[in-house]
Protein backbone atom coordinates (compact mmCIF):
# COMPACT_ATOMS: atom_id res chain seq x y z
CA UNK A 1 0.00 0.00 0.00
CA UNK A 2 3.11 2.35 0.39
CA UNK A 3 3.75 2.05 -3.01
CA UNK A 4 0.26 3.74 -4.01
CA UNK A 5 0.50 6.10 -1.12
CA UNK A 6 3.60 7.54 -2.85
CA UNK A 7 1.81 7.61 -6.58
CA UNK A 8 -0.74 9.52 -4.54
CA UNK A 9 1.42 12.34 -2.82
CA UNK A 10 3.22 12.82 -6.70
CA UNK A 11 0.04 13.93 -7.75
CA UNK A 12 -1.00 15.82 -4.31
CA UNK A 13 -1.21 19.51 -4.29
CA UNK A 14 1.82 19.63 -2.04
CA UNK A 15 4.56 18.70 -4.26
CA UNK A 16 6.95 22.10 -5.75
CA UNK A 17 6.61 22.38 -9.16
CA UNK A 18 9.11 22.71 -12.37
CA UNK A 19 8.91 26.20 -12.51
CA UNK A 20 9.49 26.52 -8.46
CA UNK A 21 12.39 24.14 -8.90
CA UNK A 22 13.55 26.60 -11.73
CA UNK A 23 13.16 29.94 -9.84
CA UNK A 24 14.35 28.11 -6.55
CA UNK A 25 17.53 26.23 -8.28
CA UNK A 26 18.82 29.09 -10.38
CA UNK A 27 20.74 32.65 -10.37
CA UNK A 28 18.67 33.44 -13.63
CA UNK A 29 16.74 31.93 -15.73
CA UNK A 30 15.66 33.39 -19.91
CA UNK A 31 12.80 30.94 -20.62
CA UNK A 32 12.09 30.31 -24.71
CA UNK A 33 9.00 29.90 -26.09
CA UNK A 34 7.37 27.60 -29.25
CA UNK A 35 8.79 23.90 -31.12
CA UNK A 36 9.16 26.27 -34.35
CA UNK A 37 6.55 24.10 -36.40
CA UNK A 38 3.30 24.35 -34.89
CA UNK A 39 3.32 26.53 -31.39
CA UNK A 40 4.02 26.78 -27.86
CA UNK A 41 3.55 24.39 -25.79
CA UNK A 42 2.51 26.01 -22.01
CA UNK A 43 2.95 22.11 -20.31
CA UNK A 44 6.88 22.39 -20.97
CA UNK A 45 8.90 25.61 -19.29
CA UNK A 46 12.23 25.64 -21.95
CA UNK A 47 15.10 28.11 -21.76
CA UNK A 48 18.56 29.09 -20.34
CA UNK A 49 20.06 29.07 -16.78
CA UNK A 50 22.64 29.96 -14.83
CA UNK A 51 22.98 27.33 -12.22
CA UNK A 52 26.14 28.43 -9.86
CA UNK A 53 27.10 31.09 -12.44
CA UNK A 54 26.95 28.06 -14.77
CA UNK A 55 24.95 28.46 -17.98
CA UNK A 56 22.69 25.48 -18.56
CA UNK A 57 19.98 24.76 -20.76
CA UNK A 58 16.30 23.53 -18.23
CA UNK A 59 13.22 21.97 -19.78
CA UNK A 60 10.33 21.35 -16.99
CA UNK A 61 7.38 19.65 -17.57
CA UNK A 62 4.82 21.75 -16.10
CA UNK A 63 1.62 21.23 -13.64
CA UNK A 64 1.18 24.56 -12.23
CA UNK A 65 -0.62 25.17 -8.58
CA UNK A 66 -3.50 27.27 -8.84
CA UNK A 67 -6.60 25.72 -10.64
CA UNK A 68 -6.15 28.53 -13.17
CA UNK A 69 -2.80 27.51 -14.08
CA UNK A 70 -2.49 24.46 -14.14
CA UNK A 71 -5.78 24.76 -16.40
CA UNK A 72 -3.13 26.66 -18.80
CA UNK A 73 -0.43 24.37 -18.29
CA UNK A 74 -2.81 21.50 -19.50
CA UNK A 75 -1.76 19.69 -16.07
CA UNK A 76 1.46 19.05 -17.14
CA UNK A 77 0.66 16.81 -20.14
CA UNK A 78 2.28 17.63 -23.07
CA UNK A 79 1.57 17.95 -27.07
CA UNK A 80 3.92 17.02 -29.26
CA UNK A 81 4.90 20.71 -30.14
CA UNK A 82 6.05 20.46 -26.28
CA UNK A 83 8.73 17.62 -26.72
CA UNK A 84 9.59 19.28 -30.00
CA UNK A 85 10.12 22.40 -28.46
CA UNK A 86 12.25 20.67 -25.70
CA UNK A 87 14.18 19.00 -28.76
CA UNK A 88 14.58 22.47 -30.24
CA UNK A 89 16.10 23.59 -27.02
CA UNK A 90 18.25 20.66 -26.12
CA UNK A 91 19.91 20.68 -29.73
CA UNK A 92 20.45 24.08 -29.25
CA UNK A 93 22.47 23.35 -25.99
CA UNK A 94 24.34 21.04 -28.04
CA UNK A 95 25.23 23.62 -30.35
CA UNK A 96 26.58 25.61 -27.46
CA UNK A 97 28.19 23.32 -25.42
CA UNK A 98 25.57 23.76 -22.24
CA UNK A 99 24.63 20.77 -20.52
CA UNK A 100 20.78 20.02 -20.22
CA UNK A 101 18.81 20.09 -16.87
CA UNK A 102 15.12 17.79 -16.77
CA UNK A 103 12.64 18.02 -14.78
CA UNK A 104 9.92 16.08 -14.67
CA UNK A 105 6.48 16.33 -13.29
CA UNK A 106 3.79 14.10 -15.49
CA UNK A 107 0.87 11.36 -15.57
CA UNK A 108 1.55 11.11 -19.36
CA UNK A 109 1.72 12.62 -22.42
CA UNK A 110 -1.40 14.61 -23.64
CA UNK A 111 -3.96 11.76 -25.05
CA UNK A 112 -6.38 13.43 -27.75
CA UNK A 113 -7.42 13.59 -31.44
CA UNK A 114 -5.04 16.44 -31.69
CA UNK A 115 -1.88 15.51 -30.32
CA UNK A 116 -2.89 11.99 -32.16
CA UNK A 117 -3.22 14.24 -35.68
CA UNK A 118 0.33 15.68 -34.89
CA UNK A 119 2.40 12.84 -34.09
CA UNK A 120 2.55 12.22 -30.50
CA UNK A 121 3.93 9.17 -31.02
CA UNK A 122 6.98 10.69 -33.28
CA UNK A 123 7.39 13.20 -31.48
CA UNK A 124 8.44 11.21 -28.00
CA UNK A 125 10.53 8.41 -30.73
CA UNK A 126 12.23 11.73 -32.13
CA UNK A 127 13.25 12.60 -28.65
CA UNK A 128 15.08 9.44 -27.47
CA UNK A 129 16.54 9.15 -30.79
CA UNK A 130 18.27 12.05 -30.71
CA UNK A 131 18.93 12.45 -26.96
CA UNK A 132 20.65 8.86 -27.57
CA UNK A 133 23.87 10.90 -29.21
CA UNK A 134 23.45 14.24 -28.14
CA UNK A 135 26.78 15.72 -27.50
CA UNK A 136 26.18 17.48 -24.17
CA UNK A 137 25.49 15.64 -20.76
CA UNK A 138 21.59 15.51 -19.66
CA UNK A 139 20.97 15.01 -16.44
CA UNK A 140 16.88 14.48 -15.61
CA UNK A 141 15.56 15.03 -12.57
CA UNK A 142 11.67 13.23 -11.80
CA UNK A 143 10.37 15.91 -9.09
CA UNK A 144 6.58 14.52 -9.29
CA UNK A 145 4.53 12.15 -11.81
CA UNK A 146 6.83 9.30 -14.06
CA UNK A 147 3.84 9.07 -16.21
CA UNK A 148 5.38 6.50 -19.24
CA UNK A 149 6.24 7.35 -22.07
CA UNK A 150 5.47 11.04 -21.66
CA UNK A 151 8.10 11.35 -19.37
CA UNK A 152 10.28 8.58 -20.80
CA UNK A 153 10.84 11.02 -23.49
CA UNK A 154 12.73 13.78 -21.34
CA UNK A 155 14.55 10.84 -19.30
CA UNK A 156 17.01 9.34 -21.97
CA UNK A 157 20.28 11.02 -19.65
CA UNK A 158 22.85 10.22 -18.41
CA UNK A 159 21.90 10.57 -15.38
CA UNK A 160 18.53 9.92 -13.83
CA UNK A 161 17.91 10.54 -10.20
CA UNK A 162 14.40 10.61 -8.64
CA UNK A 163 13.11 13.16 -5.43
CA UNK A 164 11.60 10.65 -2.98
CA UNK A 165 8.29 10.27 -2.69
CA UNK A 166 8.10 10.43 -6.80
CA UNK A 167 7.03 7.48 -8.76
CA UNK A 168 7.83 6.51 -12.69
CA UNK A 169 5.55 3.74 -14.19
CA UNK A 170 5.03 2.48 -17.66
CA UNK A 171 1.35 2.68 -16.99
CA UNK A 172 -0.47 4.02 -14.65
CA UNK A 173 -1.82 1.97 -11.05
CA UNK A 174 -5.15 2.45 -12.51
CA UNK A 175 -5.03 1.38 -16.24
CA UNK A 176 -2.94 -1.39 -15.10
CA UNK A 177 -5.81 -2.58 -12.45
CA UNK A 178 -8.60 -1.93 -14.97
CA UNK A 179 -6.57 -3.83 -17.95
CA UNK A 180 -5.03 -6.51 -15.78
CA UNK A 181 -8.30 -7.00 -13.41
CA UNK A 182 -10.91 -4.51 -15.18
CA UNK A 183 -11.51 -3.03 -11.47
CA UNK A 184 -9.52 0.40 -10.54
CA UNK A 185 -10.15 0.02 -7.14
CA UNK A 186 -7.16 -2.35 -6.91
CA UNK A 187 -4.95 -0.01 -8.16
CA UNK A 188 -3.19 -0.02 -4.93
CA UNK A 189 -2.23 -4.00 -5.78
CA UNK A 190 -0.72 -2.71 -9.14
CA UNK A 191 0.93 0.10 -7.92
CA UNK A 192 2.55 -2.72 -5.63
CA UNK A 193 3.37 -4.83 -8.36
CA UNK A 194 4.67 -2.16 -10.97
CA UNK A 195 7.46 -1.92 -8.48
CA UNK A 196 7.64 2.03 -9.63
CA UNK A 197 8.79 3.40 -6.22
CA UNK A 198 12.59 5.29 -6.26
CA UNK A 199 13.44 2.83 -3.92
CA UNK A 200 12.61 -0.22 -6.25
CA UNK A 201 13.58 1.44 -9.40
CA UNK A 202 16.73 1.73 -7.37
CA UNK A 203 17.12 -1.82 -6.67
CA UNK A 204 16.61 -2.81 -9.95
CA UNK A 205 19.37 -0.25 -10.89
CA UNK A 206 17.66 1.55 -13.22
CA UNK A 207 18.11 5.21 -11.59
CA UNK A 208 21.24 6.83 -10.27
CA UNK A 209 20.18 8.60 -7.27
CA UNK A 210 17.51 9.73 -4.60
CA UNK A 211 17.05 13.00 -3.67
CA UNK A 212 15.54 14.48 -0.17
CA UNK A 213 11.99 16.36 -1.06
CA UNK A 214 10.91 19.09 0.62
CA UNK A 215 6.97 19.67 1.08
CA UNK A 216 5.77 22.88 -0.46
CA UNK A 217 4.10 24.10 2.19
CA UNK A 218 7.81 24.65 4.16
CA UNK A 219 9.05 27.55 5.69
CA UNK A 220 10.93 30.38 3.16
CA UNK A 221 14.49 29.82 5.25
CA UNK A 222 14.17 26.15 5.20
CA UNK A 223 13.36 26.07 1.32
CA UNK A 224 16.26 28.83 0.64
CA UNK A 225 18.68 25.97 1.70
CA UNK A 226 17.23 23.15 0.38
CA UNK A 227 17.41 24.39 -3.35
CA UNK A 228 20.78 25.99 -2.67
CA UNK A 229 22.08 21.96 -1.47
CA UNK A 230 19.85 20.64 -4.67
CA UNK A 231 21.51 23.03 -7.42
CA UNK A 232 24.69 22.80 -5.97
CA UNK A 233 24.16 18.28 -6.31
CA UNK A 234 22.80 18.80 -9.46
CA UNK A 235 25.93 21.30 -10.51
CA UNK A 236 28.87 18.74 -8.90
CA UNK A 237 27.15 15.99 -11.17
CA UNK A 238 26.34 18.10 -14.24
CA UNK A 239 30.42 19.45 -14.06
CA UNK A 240 31.72 15.91 -13.82
CA UNK A 241 30.17 14.62 -17.03
CA UNK A 242 31.02 18.02 -18.77
CA UNK A 243 34.84 17.19 -17.76
CA UNK A 244 34.41 13.57 -19.74
CA UNK A 245 35.13 13.38 -23.37
CA UNK A 246 32.01 13.76 -25.18
CA UNK A 247 32.60 10.36 -27.30
CA UNK A 248 32.94 8.49 -23.79
CA UNK A 249 29.62 10.33 -22.59
CA UNK A 250 27.84 9.35 -25.39
CA UNK A 251 29.43 5.46 -25.08
CA UNK A 252 28.43 5.31 -21.33
CA UNK A 253 25.42 6.74 -22.16
CA UNK A 254 24.54 3.61 -24.79
CA UNK A 255 25.63 1.23 -22.05
CA UNK A 256 23.85 2.77 -19.31
CA UNK A 257 20.39 2.04 -21.42
CA UNK A 258 22.07 -1.51 -23.27
CA UNK A 259 22.32 -2.82 -19.84
CA UNK A 260 18.48 -3.00 -18.98
CA UNK A 261 16.94 -6.01 -19.35
CA UNK A 262 20.33 -7.31 -20.99
CA UNK A 263 20.21 -11.50 -20.99
CA UNK A 264 22.81 -13.42 -20.15
CA UNK A 265 23.67 -16.55 -21.83
CA UNK A 266 25.75 -19.12 -20.30
CA UNK A 267 25.76 -23.03 -20.68
CA UNK A 268 23.39 -22.90 -23.17
CA UNK A 269 20.72 -20.85 -20.96
CA UNK A 270 19.56 -17.39 -21.05
CA UNK A 271 18.84 -15.27 -17.96
CA UNK A 272 16.89 -12.04 -17.85
CA UNK A 273 18.70 -9.67 -15.98
CA UNK A 274 17.54 -6.62 -15.51
CA UNK A 275 20.57 -4.61 -15.68
CA UNK B 1 7.36 -20.31 -58.98
CA UNK B 2 4.21 -17.89 -57.91
CA UNK B 3 4.01 -16.46 -54.66
CA UNK B 4 0.94 -17.91 -53.46
CA UNK B 5 2.74 -21.69 -53.54
CA UNK B 6 4.81 -20.85 -50.85
CA UNK B 7 0.87 -20.69 -48.73
CA UNK B 8 -0.10 -23.66 -50.51
CA UNK B 9 2.99 -25.84 -49.74
CA UNK B 10 3.44 -25.55 -46.32
CA UNK B 11 6.73 -27.33 -46.00
CA UNK B 12 9.12 -24.05 -45.61
CA UNK B 13 11.51 -24.15 -42.45
CA UNK B 14 9.48 -21.61 -41.07
CA UNK B 15 6.23 -23.64 -41.12
CA UNK B 16 6.26 -25.45 -37.63
CA UNK B 17 3.15 -26.81 -37.36
CA UNK B 18 1.23 -30.12 -39.25
CA UNK B 19 -2.31 -28.85 -39.17
CA UNK B 20 -1.75 -26.95 -42.55
CA UNK B 21 -2.84 -29.77 -44.55
CA UNK B 22 -6.15 -30.37 -42.67
CA UNK B 23 -6.97 -26.49 -43.34
CA UNK B 24 -7.77 -26.83 -46.67
CA UNK B 25 -11.69 -27.52 -45.35
CA UNK B 26 -11.48 -25.24 -42.77
CA UNK B 27 -13.68 -21.90 -42.39
CA UNK B 28 -12.98 -19.13 -40.50
CA UNK B 29 -15.48 -15.63 -40.64
CA UNK B 30 -14.21 -12.98 -41.67
CA UNK B 31 -13.89 -10.25 -39.00
CA UNK B 32 -15.15 -6.97 -41.04
CA UNK B 33 -17.53 -8.67 -43.15
CA UNK B 34 -18.53 -11.94 -41.39
CA UNK B 35 -18.55 -13.95 -44.74
CA UNK B 36 -17.50 -17.51 -44.18
CA UNK B 37 -13.67 -17.82 -46.00
CA UNK B 38 -11.90 -21.16 -46.33
CA UNK B 39 -8.86 -20.87 -44.72
CA UNK B 40 -6.39 -22.17 -47.97
CA UNK B 41 -8.30 -19.29 -49.73
CA UNK B 42 -7.31 -16.43 -47.19
CA UNK B 43 -3.92 -18.06 -47.48
CA UNK B 44 -3.53 -17.73 -51.30
CA UNK B 45 -4.40 -14.55 -50.88
CA UNK B 46 -2.26 -13.09 -49.21
CA UNK B 47 -4.60 -13.03 -45.69
CA UNK B 48 -6.77 -10.30 -47.14
CA UNK B 49 -10.41 -10.98 -47.19
CA UNK B 50 -11.54 -11.50 -50.88
CA UNK B 51 -15.21 -10.48 -50.38
CA UNK B 52 -14.09 -7.14 -48.52
CA UNK B 53 -11.03 -6.29 -48.13
CA UNK B 54 -10.22 -6.94 -44.71
CA UNK B 55 -6.53 -7.51 -43.51
CA UNK B 56 -6.11 -10.66 -41.47
CA UNK B 57 -3.69 -10.32 -38.71
CA UNK B 58 -0.43 -12.13 -40.13
CA UNK B 59 1.63 -14.29 -38.28
CA UNK B 60 4.92 -13.75 -37.67
CA UNK B 61 6.70 -16.06 -39.60
CA UNK B 62 3.96 -16.33 -42.18
CA UNK B 63 4.94 -12.29 -42.43
CA UNK B 64 8.40 -13.38 -42.45
CA UNK B 65 8.17 -15.86 -45.52
CA UNK B 66 5.89 -13.36 -47.70
CA UNK B 67 8.77 -11.04 -47.69
CA UNK B 68 12.04 -12.79 -47.68
CA UNK B 69 13.29 -15.39 -50.08
CA UNK B 70 12.23 -19.02 -50.09
CA UNK B 71 14.99 -20.63 -47.33
CA UNK B 72 17.22 -17.36 -46.86
CA UNK B 73 15.54 -16.66 -43.67
CA UNK B 74 18.20 -17.51 -40.92
CA UNK B 75 16.86 -16.93 -37.00
CA UNK B 76 18.79 -14.72 -34.49
CA UNK B 77 18.63 -14.99 -30.64
CA UNK B 78 15.33 -17.53 -31.06
CA UNK B 79 15.65 -19.17 -27.66
CA UNK B 80 15.71 -15.92 -25.85
CA UNK B 81 12.39 -16.13 -23.20
CA UNK B 82 11.01 -13.72 -20.79
CA UNK B 83 11.13 -14.36 -16.90
CA UNK B 84 9.45 -12.86 -14.38
CA UNK B 85 11.61 -10.44 -13.47
CA UNK B 86 9.90 -8.33 -11.02
CA UNK B 87 7.38 -11.09 -9.64
CA UNK B 88 4.98 -9.59 -11.15
CA UNK B 89 1.67 -11.77 -10.41
CA UNK B 90 0.35 -14.21 -12.43
CA UNK B 91 3.09 -13.47 -15.32
CA UNK B 92 4.63 -16.74 -15.61
CA UNK B 93 1.35 -18.02 -16.29
CA UNK B 94 0.72 -15.39 -19.30
CA UNK B 95 4.00 -16.21 -20.79
CA UNK B 96 3.25 -20.13 -20.82
CA UNK B 97 0.35 -19.25 -22.38
CA UNK B 98 0.92 -16.97 -24.79
CA UNK B 99 3.98 -19.22 -26.01
CA UNK B 100 1.47 -21.78 -26.07
CA UNK B 101 -1.08 -20.03 -28.18
CA UNK B 102 1.80 -18.36 -30.16
CA UNK B 103 4.07 -21.32 -30.34
CA UNK B 104 6.83 -18.36 -30.02
CA UNK B 105 9.54 -17.66 -27.19
CA UNK B 106 7.96 -14.25 -27.10
CA UNK B 107 6.76 -11.15 -29.34
CA UNK B 108 9.56 -11.00 -32.20
CA UNK B 109 11.08 -13.02 -34.30
CA UNK B 110 14.44 -11.65 -35.87
CA UNK B 111 16.93 -12.91 -38.34
CA UNK B 112 19.11 -12.20 -41.46
CA UNK B 113 17.14 -12.93 -44.81
CA UNK B 114 17.48 -11.40 -48.74
CA UNK B 115 14.56 -10.11 -50.23
CA UNK B 116 14.68 -10.86 -53.80
CA UNK B 117 18.29 -11.21 -53.91
CA UNK B 118 19.36 -8.21 -51.82
CA UNK B 119 20.58 -9.37 -48.24
CA UNK B 120 19.18 -7.37 -45.23
CA UNK B 121 17.64 -8.04 -41.74
CA UNK B 122 14.05 -8.46 -40.66
CA UNK B 123 12.30 -8.21 -37.48
CA UNK B 124 8.95 -9.36 -37.58
CA UNK B 125 6.54 -8.77 -34.36
CA UNK B 126 4.03 -11.61 -33.66
CA UNK B 127 0.34 -10.14 -32.44
CA UNK B 128 -0.35 -13.49 -31.03
CA UNK B 129 2.15 -13.17 -28.44
CA UNK B 130 0.63 -10.79 -25.74
CA UNK B 131 -0.62 -8.32 -28.48
CA UNK B 132 2.95 -8.22 -29.55
CA UNK B 133 3.74 -6.06 -25.97
CA UNK B 134 7.26 -4.76 -25.69
CA UNK B 135 9.55 -6.44 -22.94
CA UNK B 136 13.12 -6.73 -22.20
CA UNK B 137 13.26 -9.79 -24.98
CA UNK B 138 11.71 -7.96 -27.63
CA UNK B 139 13.72 -5.23 -26.59
CA UNK B 140 17.05 -7.05 -26.23
CA UNK B 141 16.01 -9.05 -29.74
CA UNK B 142 15.93 -6.29 -32.02
CA UNK B 143 18.76 -4.06 -30.84
CA UNK B 144 20.91 -6.83 -30.51
CA UNK B 145 19.59 -7.28 -34.72
CA UNK B 146 20.67 -3.61 -35.10
CA UNK B 147 24.02 -3.86 -33.67
CA UNK B 148 24.31 -7.16 -36.05
CA UNK B 149 23.02 -4.65 -39.24
CA UNK B 150 25.33 -1.79 -38.09
CA UNK B 151 28.41 -4.09 -37.68
CA UNK B 152 27.65 -6.02 -41.18
CA UNK B 153 26.53 -3.06 -43.19
CA UNK B 154 22.93 -4.23 -43.47
CA UNK B 155 19.97 -2.64 -44.06
CA UNK B 156 17.03 -3.62 -41.26
CA UNK B 157 13.14 -4.26 -42.27
CA UNK B 158 10.92 -4.01 -39.20
CA UNK B 159 7.56 -4.64 -39.39
CA UNK B 160 5.46 -4.35 -36.12
CA UNK B 161 2.77 -4.91 -34.32
CA UNK B 162 1.95 -4.03 -30.96
CA UNK B 163 -0.17 -2.80 -28.01
CA UNK B 164 3.02 -1.14 -26.53
CA UNK B 165 5.40 -1.84 -23.65
CA UNK B 166 4.59 -5.08 -21.47
CA UNK B 167 3.26 -3.92 -17.90
CA UNK B 168 3.88 -6.82 -16.32
CA UNK B 169 7.78 -5.82 -16.82
CA UNK B 170 7.19 -2.42 -15.17
CA UNK B 171 10.37 0.10 -16.20
CA UNK B 172 11.96 -2.23 -17.62
CA UNK B 173 10.04 -2.80 -20.72
CA UNK B 174 9.50 0.76 -20.79
CA UNK B 175 13.18 1.81 -20.83
CA UNK B 176 13.97 -0.80 -24.09
CA UNK B 177 12.24 2.13 -26.11
CA UNK B 178 15.24 3.84 -24.95
CA UNK B 179 17.52 0.93 -25.48
CA UNK B 180 15.96 0.06 -29.01
CA UNK B 181 16.25 3.82 -30.01
CA UNK B 182 20.03 4.02 -28.86
CA UNK B 183 20.86 0.98 -31.48
CA UNK B 184 18.29 2.57 -34.58
CA UNK B 185 20.32 5.64 -33.68
CA UNK B 186 23.82 3.74 -34.02
CA UNK B 187 22.85 2.30 -36.84
CA UNK B 188 21.61 5.52 -39.34
CA UNK B 189 24.66 7.03 -37.91
CA UNK B 190 26.13 4.58 -39.84
CA UNK B 191 24.69 5.13 -43.18
CA UNK B 192 22.25 2.26 -42.88
CA UNK B 193 18.99 1.70 -43.98
CA UNK B 194 16.08 1.18 -42.01
CA UNK B 195 12.12 1.07 -43.37
CA UNK B 196 9.21 0.05 -41.30
CA UNK B 197 6.48 -1.82 -42.16
CA UNK B 198 3.63 -0.61 -39.77
CA UNK B 199 0.68 -3.48 -39.65
CA UNK B 200 -2.44 -3.23 -37.53
CA UNK B 201 -2.42 -2.19 -34.30
CA UNK B 202 1.15 -0.16 -33.86
CA UNK B 203 0.69 1.63 -30.95
CA UNK B 204 1.78 2.82 -27.14
CA UNK B 205 5.55 2.57 -26.53
CA UNK B 206 6.57 0.89 -29.89
CA UNK B 207 4.72 3.59 -32.28
CA UNK B 208 6.73 6.05 -29.65
CA UNK B 209 10.10 4.57 -30.52
CA UNK B 210 11.18 2.39 -33.20
CA UNK B 211 8.33 2.12 -35.41
CA UNK B 212 8.53 6.01 -35.94
CA UNK B 213 11.85 6.08 -36.53
CA UNK B 214 12.37 4.26 -39.86
CA UNK B 215 14.15 6.40 -42.82
CA UNK B 216 10.87 5.09 -44.69
CA UNK B 217 8.23 4.13 -43.10
CA UNK B 218 5.53 2.50 -44.92
CA UNK B 219 2.18 0.81 -43.63
CA UNK B 220 -0.55 -1.65 -44.82
CA UNK B 221 -3.68 -0.17 -45.55
CA UNK B 222 -6.11 0.82 -42.93
CA UNK B 223 -3.57 -0.26 -39.64
CA UNK B 224 -4.76 1.68 -36.79
CA UNK B 225 -1.32 3.78 -36.07
CA UNK B 226 -0.90 6.20 -33.20
CA UNK B 227 0.03 6.58 -29.61
CA UNK B 228 -2.78 5.61 -27.41
CA UNK B 229 -4.68 3.36 -28.56
CA UNK B 230 -8.62 4.67 -29.84
CA UNK B 231 -10.26 2.83 -26.99
CA UNK B 232 -7.95 5.21 -24.83
CA UNK B 233 -8.52 8.23 -26.58
CA UNK B 234 -12.50 7.26 -26.70
CA UNK B 235 -12.42 6.43 -22.75
CA UNK B 236 -10.22 10.03 -22.22
CA UNK B 237 -12.44 12.13 -24.24
CA UNK B 238 -15.68 10.29 -23.33
CA UNK B 239 -16.69 10.78 -26.78
CA UNK B 240 -17.08 8.85 -29.86
CA UNK B 241 -14.08 9.11 -32.64
CA UNK B 242 -14.36 8.93 -36.58
CA UNK B 243 -14.22 5.82 -38.00
CA UNK B 244 -11.28 6.43 -39.95
CA UNK B 245 -9.02 8.00 -36.37
CA UNK B 246 -5.85 6.56 -36.56
CA UNK B 247 -6.27 4.87 -39.47
CA UNK B 248 -2.36 4.68 -42.05
CA UNK B 249 -4.62 6.74 -44.83
CA UNK B 250 -5.33 9.69 -42.03
CA UNK B 251 -2.07 9.51 -40.47
CA UNK B 252 -0.14 9.53 -44.01
CA UNK B 253 -2.67 12.95 -44.31
CA UNK B 254 -0.72 14.31 -41.08
CA UNK B 255 2.84 13.38 -42.06
CA UNK B 256 3.82 10.29 -40.55
CA UNK B 257 3.76 7.78 -42.75
CA UNK B 258 5.66 7.29 -46.51
CA UNK B 259 3.49 5.23 -48.26
CA UNK B 260 0.53 2.75 -47.71
CA UNK B 261 1.88 -0.73 -49.51
CA UNK B 262 -0.62 -3.58 -50.29
CA UNK B 263 0.40 -6.69 -48.85
CA UNK B 264 0.91 -8.28 -52.01
CA UNK B 265 3.08 -5.50 -53.04
CA UNK B 266 4.86 -5.22 -50.45
CA UNK B 267 7.96 -7.57 -51.20
CA UNK B 268 8.31 -6.10 -54.52
CA UNK B 269 8.30 -2.75 -52.57
CA UNK B 270 10.88 -3.56 -50.47
CA UNK B 271 12.97 -4.99 -53.03
CA UNK B 272 12.92 -1.76 -55.21
CA UNK B 273 13.96 0.19 -52.26
CA UNK B 274 16.77 -2.17 -50.79
CA UNK B 275 18.07 -1.35 -54.76
CA UNK B 276 17.32 2.10 -54.61
CA UNK B 277 19.78 1.98 -51.62
CA UNK B 278 22.51 0.38 -53.12
CA UNK B 279 21.74 -3.42 -52.10
CA UNK B 280 23.42 -5.45 -54.41
CA UNK B 281 21.65 -8.86 -55.43
CA UNK B 282 23.18 -11.78 -53.92
CA UNK B 283 23.17 -15.50 -55.65
CA UNK B 284 22.35 -18.62 -54.44
CA UNK B 285 21.07 -17.54 -50.96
Amino acid sequence: MKEYDSVLAARGKNRLCASEYIDGMLDSFTELHGDRCFGDDTAVIGGIGRLCGMPLTVIGIEKGRQTKERIYRNFGSAHPEGYRKALRLMKQAEKFSRPVLCLIDTAGAFCGVDAEERGQGQAIANSLYELSTLRTPVLSVIIGEGGSGGALALAHADRLWMMKGTYFSVVSPESCANILWKDTTRAAEAAEALKLTPKDLEGLGLIDRICQLLPADSEKEKKDAYMKMLASDVFSEVKHLNELPVEQLIEERYEKFRRVGRISESAGEQHVRVI
Amino acid sequence: MIFKDFFLKPNNQLEGSQQEQTDTEKMVACSRCGNAIAVNIIRASYFVCPNCGHYFTMRARRRIMMLTDRRSFVEHDAGLQSENILGFPEYEMKLQTAQEKSQEKDAVVCGRATISGYPCCIFVMEAKFMMGSMGAVVGEKITRLFEYAAENHLPVIGATVSGGARMQEGMVSLMQMSKVSAAVKRHSDQGNLYIVLLTSPTTGGVNASFAMQGDIILSEPRAIVGFAGPRVVEQTLKQKLPENFQRAEEVLKCGFIDAIVPRKEQKEYLANLLSLHGGEKVEGV
